[in-house]
């Protein structure tokens, strides 16, 4: 077992122990600080990818931007007194059915797939060719995505604004 | 040898938690958690296609176009929760049946 197979069951675990505390914790809380890890595991997971720009940009929007939002979010919506935070589980078994169904499909399908035999990409820095595709090839999604993205911004502070009674 | 499959299994299992948190919680943040797995799961994906598969970058153009929609969706879904808590001072999803006929 090498150096990369350690490492990627140590973030594998990661990933999929804190993704499961996320769903089953009982409390608000803990399940955004096992969101914390999940991202941190994904973005281990990247980085054995050999996306090191992609690894760099999940820290940094979904840990810096996503996950505060989401604490915001948590914050807003509860009382402070209300300090347990709980957060009611419904048809707990028909939801454990349906996903873990899911998940066997899912497996089952990727194990017996034979997936086409690629060139592959050996892990170097993305950086740079990354960049150059995004003034290049895809320049009309990237505006679009930063129109989106001021389009999204503006929409969320209209919808959040307190309005004057008439 | 860790190969695709290996990441495939984990975004598996990464994706089937998201769904089983949107489908079980009642508290609208949670399930925007569970939203977040499931996008992560799918960019987990793509980019182990972009390693082991083309040979190019696409894969991982995708995952931040992924991102940049996670976080305009964040956005948007916190200030619609946010709305609803002050109309019903409840962030639970089974009150926000007011378009109930």
């Amino acid at each position: 077992m090498n150096g990369e197979a350690i490492s990627f069951y140590v973030f594998a675990a990661v990933t999929v122990a804190s993704a499961a505390v996320v769903v089953l914790a009982r409390s608000l809380i803990y399940s955004a600080f096992a969101l914390l890890f999940t991202f941190f595991g994904v973005a281990g997971l990247y980085v054995l990818l050999g996306a090191d720009f992609l690894a760099a940009t999940q820290l940094l929007v979904y840990v810096g931007g996503i996950l505060v939002l989401l604490l915001f979010g948590v914050m807003l919506t509860h009382k402070l007194y209300d300090l347990d935070l709980r957060s009611e589980v419904t048809q707990f078994p028909a939801g454990l059915i349906v996903s873990g169904g899911l998940f066997a499909i899912l497996v089952i399908t990727f194990s017996k797939t034979q997936w086409a035999p690629g060139p592959g990409r050996e892990p170097s820095a993305t950086t740079a060719e990354i960049g150059r595709l995004f003034m290049g090839a895809y320049i009309l999604p990237f505006e679009a995505a930063s129109v989106l993205l001021l389009i999204a911004l503006i929409g969320a502070a209209m919808i959040v604004r307190r309005r004057k009674e008439a | 040898m860790i190969g695709l499959q290996h990441y495939l299994v984990v975004s598996a299992a990464l994706f089937s938690l998201g769904v089983l948190g949107v489908l079980t919680r009642r508290n609208a943040v949670n399930v925007l958690m569970g939203i977040e797995l499931i996008l992560n799961s799918a960019n987990v994906n793509l980019v182990a296609f972009s390693r082991f598969g083309g040979g190019n970058l696409q894969g991982q153009m995708f995952a931040i176009f992924v991102i940049v929609i996670a976080a305009a969706e964040v956005a948007v879904a916190l200030a619609i929760i946010l709305t609803l808590y002050r109309l019903r001072r409840t962030p639970n999803l089974d009150d926000a049946d007011i378009l109930r006929g």
